[in-house]
């Protein structure tokens, strides 16, 4: 997947998780938590989606890289680079 | 035994705890069944049919009313672990309430100044003391798990000095989530004095069968398996772990993990582990609810009031009654003052107090039905001092007692706040079994449905 895909990608599970947000204001330096109110249990949501949709094991002690878009997707490109 | 009796979380009870952790599981694509001995889910807070009308059973309003937009809160939390949108609740929020004692009332909305200012105005020593308060609880976590303890009035009366308005404060907080005698532990204390004040109340037009409708439907669309009239009558372990469940009829369910929102003493004995159901002692408080039907709506008898607590002297006995019932407290609730686009229609007024399950179970038959009218009519008696007589105005009448939410639900003692003592981090004796709902600590509609996200989060997800 390319970087704009994953974006897409990220913004369907944060809409899904978070239905009556608007995203296309979302910017991607600053963090989820900050912008859209998600605590812990949220993040556990987007670990949870990662997992199902890609197929992909996020370790617990990787989980600080989701902590933004731009992080998210410094951290997920190379890992689905060949999804 | 053949394959579709294997699963991988079997839940025991479609209550607002197990649904909710049900429709957590099936989002991530676990193989989820839920079992309810009932013949309609709901459990505590749940709805029946008679004479061609409709009754909810346990829900008066929602707490932790919070409007749209609004991203922190229970009720927000909720919506986004189970993938609602805020309209899909239909939530309509309460015209306003009151706590109503002798020679003061106060009335309170989903508008904290208006408290505040009540409080200003009829016990001004206090209102500084009162803020002070609630800016120091306002931040307790709602979703941690954990017990902080302490005792809720010692913290109260840290900072409030007049004893009427402590004792008007927890009136509310009592009748709607205290399952301890006289005191409530600190951190139920800060959850409940959030979601009644600081988040307030609201209803869905078509009462509980609509959140309830909801939560089955998502359920079932992501593939969630819903057993009714399915009673546990044991559950089966081999060193530490169970392995199946027996139910009534015979049939036997094996599942890698177990969740049960039957409570833990129940859960307990279901497993046939007896020292641990003794470490907790059964919840002693119950009620009885009168439901009256009338011929035109409580607001046209000058009642708009609704939810209101009573009590009819300065201070407040919240404990087991010796007599069948209390009729010194309670709560009236009228499903029809809510900011409805359109009137509901018929009028209806609940009425609850508390009252003692082992005087109802000790009464015969007959005698159980003579006191059932002679309770709905002094309990009545006692409410119309607070709001109009709404005696000459009665269609239809109905009542529950504690023996009902027993018959229904399986909690013991009819105590439907459960135990005294929680069980908050929801682990039993054995390694693939959990508890989520009411024994978990949580309680209300929103309680007991985060307390089933967040032990299917805490458990059985991140497995």
């Amino acid at each position: 997947m390319t970087r704009p895909e994953i974006r897409t990608a990220i913004i369907d599970i944060l809409s899904d998780i978070a239905p009556d947000e608007d995203y296309a204001q979302l910017k991607d330096d600053v963090s989820f938590r900050e912008q859209l109110s998600m605590d812990s249990m949220d993040m556990l949501d987007i670990v949870l989606e990662l997992r199902k949709q890609f197929k992909l094991q996020i370790p617990e002690a990787d989980y600080p890289n989701l902590v933004s878009m731009q992080s998210t997707l410094d951290y997920l490109e190379p890992l689905l680079a060949d999804k | 035994m053949g394959e579709e009796n294997i699963y991988d979380t079997v839940i025991i009870g479609a209550g607002m705890s197990g649904l909710a952790a049900g429709i957590r599981l099936a989002q991530y694509d676990k193989h989820v069944c839920i079992l309810e001995k009932h013949t309609v889910p709901g459990g505590l807070n749940s709805f029946y049919r008679q004479k061609g009308r409709n009754f909810d059973v346990g829900l008066h309003a929602m707490t932790n009313y919070a409007p749209k937009g609004v991203r922190k809160g229970p009720l927000s939390r909720l919506l986004r672990h189970l993938r609602l949108s805020w309209d899909e609740l239909g939530l309509i929020p309460q015209l306003g309430s009151a706590i109503a004692f002798p020679g003061v009332t106060l009335d309170f909305s989903n508008q904290f100044g208006l408290l505040e200012s009540q409080i200003a105005e009829k016990f001004p020593s206090q209102i500084d003391r009162f803020r002070k308060m609630t800016a120091s609880l306002v931040d307790y976590d709602q979703l941690g798990l954990g017990e902080s303890g302490g005792s809720a009035k010692e913290f109260v009366r840290s900072f409030l000095t007049d004893p009427l308005l402590i004792n008007m404060l927890f009136c509310p907080i009592f009748f709607y989530g205290g399952a301890r005698e006289s005191d409530m532990e600190f951190g139920q204390f800060c959850i409940m004095f959030r979601s009644i004040f600081l988040e307030g109340f609201a209803r869905p037009y078509e009462g509980v069968r609509h959140i309830l409708t909801k939560l089955l439907k998502k359920f079932k669309t992501l593939g969630g398996e819903l057993r009714l009239h399915s009673s546990v009558k044991q559950i089966v372990s081999q060193s530490g772990q169970v392995s199946k469940l027996i139910l009534e009829d015979g049939t036997e369910i094996r599942a890698k993990q177990f969740l049960s929102s039957a409570g833990w003493r129940e859960t307990m004995r279901l497993c046939g582990l007896k020292e641990p159901e003794k470490e907790v002692a059964p919840g002693k408080l119950s009620f009885v609810e009168t439901i009256s039907v009338l011929d035109r709506d409580p607001k046209r008898l000058g009642h708009n009031k609704t939810i209101l607590f009573f009590n009819d002297s300065e201070s407040i006995s919240y404990r087991k009654p010796d007599s069948l019932v209390d009729v010194r407290s309670g709560v009236i609730c009228s499903p029809n003052n809510f900011d409805y686009a359109k009137p509901l229609g018929e009028g209806q007024i609940r009425i609850t107090a508390l009252a003692n399950f082992d005087r109802w179970a000790e009464l015969g038959e007959e005698r159980y039905r003579l006191e059932k009218l002679r309770c709905y009519d002094a309990l009545i008696g006692s409410a119309v001092r607070f709001i109009p007589d709404f005696r000459g105005n009665i269609i239809e009448n109905d009542m529950f007692t504690p023996l009902t939410v027993t018959r229904y639900t399986g909690k013991d003692s009819g105590a439907i706040y459960g135990a005294a003592d929680k069980k908050y981090d929801g682990l039993t004796p054995l390694n693939n079994l959990y508890v989520c709902g009411t024994d978990q600590g949580m309680v209300g509609i929103v309680g007991a449905i985060v307390s089933g996200i967040t032990i299917a989060n805490r458990y059985l997800l991140a497995k």
